[in-house]
């Protein structure tokens, strides 16, 4: 063994290469747009802007995707002024990535209002990627039509109010929707039918797939006083459970959150367009207004990085600012 | 035979006064009915403020949504259900039967309210 670095894994007590405390530091080094890779069960970190060799990456099946969240087009109040901005700065970095994703995933609240040039000027601005979107709806994307438009621009293939299935890599990715037939009083709910779906979808997967299941509302407890949950998450969690990889990407708070159970990393993304506050720090989740200059640094980006082979895929957030 | 009716000298101004009281009476009745009572909520802060009134048969609640985010109003048993309010947006419904009507934002379900109708 050569000698050790700060880098190197000290204590691997699940065998999958990664250790409470390399998670922790690279975390950490999230927020300044770091990339960290699995490579032969060490967790490397990389400065954005130097990844990985690409050719040494494709060589051994590695995926890497970007997700997006929380573009509210339409939203024009002193939070945010010009949402459509910032969404094309967020495309701006995503295309500056040295390592292009394979395609983006969208987790919801494309448009603010559901209209028709609300959508509309989302594709236009992601178009530029030349990637493909995956999308889930937020309930901001699913007013006054039960979601009859999403479905129709972004559905094509899904099931019910519009879940779908599909896999990249080796990888399987989940997209659910829990924004639809809200109760009152109640949090984010997936649905029987949903439910019964998801556990037909995963059963003959071989437990070593990694799973990628995203979706708007968070699928853990994060602030059940402001919505910020899903009331029937724990039965979907039930049916992932043989699965040694589980990663959920969630968006709905505008904000970054990461919490790791067992074999399961669950993530928030920021938003493109307006920060939200930090759970119970004000009255009400709305839009929180920064100064100015500040805005894009509370807006960001999620990387997600999976080398084949490797459990865990390591997930990045980086600013727009 | 001659009956005499003798009327008292002050009846005429008292007939008078009563069929004008009467009259009035009347009219602020009328007036009542076509004139109900309208009753606003504000939204605001993900919350209906008040989130519980009570209200007589008749009254046409109003909501406006002062929030920076768009709300809904929807009632729990399906008996009234607006469009997406946007900033300054309004919804009213009249209530014309008696009862309590819970209600919530279908956008931000933990925002509930409550009209009763007395």
């Amino acid at each position: 063994m050569t000698k050790k670095t700060k880098d190197e894994i000290l204590y691997d007590h699940n065998h999958d290469g990664i250790d409470r405390r390399g998670f922790l530091k690279c975390m950490a080094w999230a927020g300044a747009g770091t990339l960290c890779v699995m490579q032969g069960g060490v967790l490397k970190s990389f400065a954005l802007n130097r990844p990985p060799d690409p050719g040494a990456a494709a060589a051994k099946g590695e995926l890497s995707f970007v997700q997006i969240s929380d573009s509210h087009m339409g939203f024009n109040k002193p939070a945010n002024t010009d949402v459509a901005g910032t969404l094309q700065a967020a495309v701006d970095k995503i295309n500056g990535l040295s390592t292009p994703p394979e395609f983006l995933l969208h987790t919801g609240d494309i448009s603010h209002l559901s209209k028709p040039e609300e959508f509309d000027h989302v594709d236009q601005i992601l178009k530029s990627t030349g990637k493909q979107t995956f999308f889930v709806p937020g309930e901001h994307d699913v007013l006054n039509d039960d979601g009859q438009q999403f479905r129709e621009r972004y559905g094509k293939g899904s099931k019910g109010s519009g879940w779908y299935s599909f896999d990249q890599k080796g990888v399987h990715f989940v997209g659910l929707v829990n924004v639809m037939n809200l109760k009152a009083g109640g949090l984010g709910s997936l649905g029987h039918d949903q439910l019964e779906w998801l556990e037909d979808d995963v059963q003959h997967l071989k437990s070593s797939t990694p799973i990628v299941v995203f979706a708007h509302i968070p699928l853990w407890s994060v602030y059940p006083e402001w919505g910020w949950g899903t009331e029937d998450s724990a039965q979907a969690l039930g049916y992932l459970k043989k699965f040694g990889s589980v990663t959920v990407l969630n968006g709905h708070i505008h904000q970054t959150m990461q919490k790791v159970e067992g074999n399961v990393t669950f993530h928030t993304a920021a938003s493109t367009a307006f920060p939200q506050p930090e759970p119970g720090k004000a009255p009400s989740p709305g839009p929180m207004a920064v100064p100015a200059e500040q805005l894009r640094s509370y807006l960001g980006i999620t990387n997600v990085n999976y080398v084949q082979g490797h459990h865990a895929l390591a997930v990045v957030d980086s600013k727009l600012g | 035979m001659r009956v005499r009716v003798c009327i008292p000298r002050l009846a005429v101004p008292l007939l008078v006064a009563a069929i004008l009281l009467f009259a009035g009476a009347r009219a602020s009745f009328v007036n009542a009915q076509q004139a109900p009572a309208t009753m606003e909520v504000k939204i605001d802060n993900f919350s209906f403020g008040p989130a519980a009134i009570t209200v007589p048969v008749g009254t046409t609640v109003a909501w406006t949504n002062r929030d920076d985010i768009p709300h809904t109003v929807v009632s729990d048993d399906k008996v009234f259900k607006s469009k997406v309010l946007d900033t300054d947006e309004k919804f009213s419904y009249t209530f014309t039967k008696p009862g309590t009507y819970p209600y919530f934002c279908s956008v931000h379900p933990k925002m509930t309210g409550k009209v009763i109708v007395q």
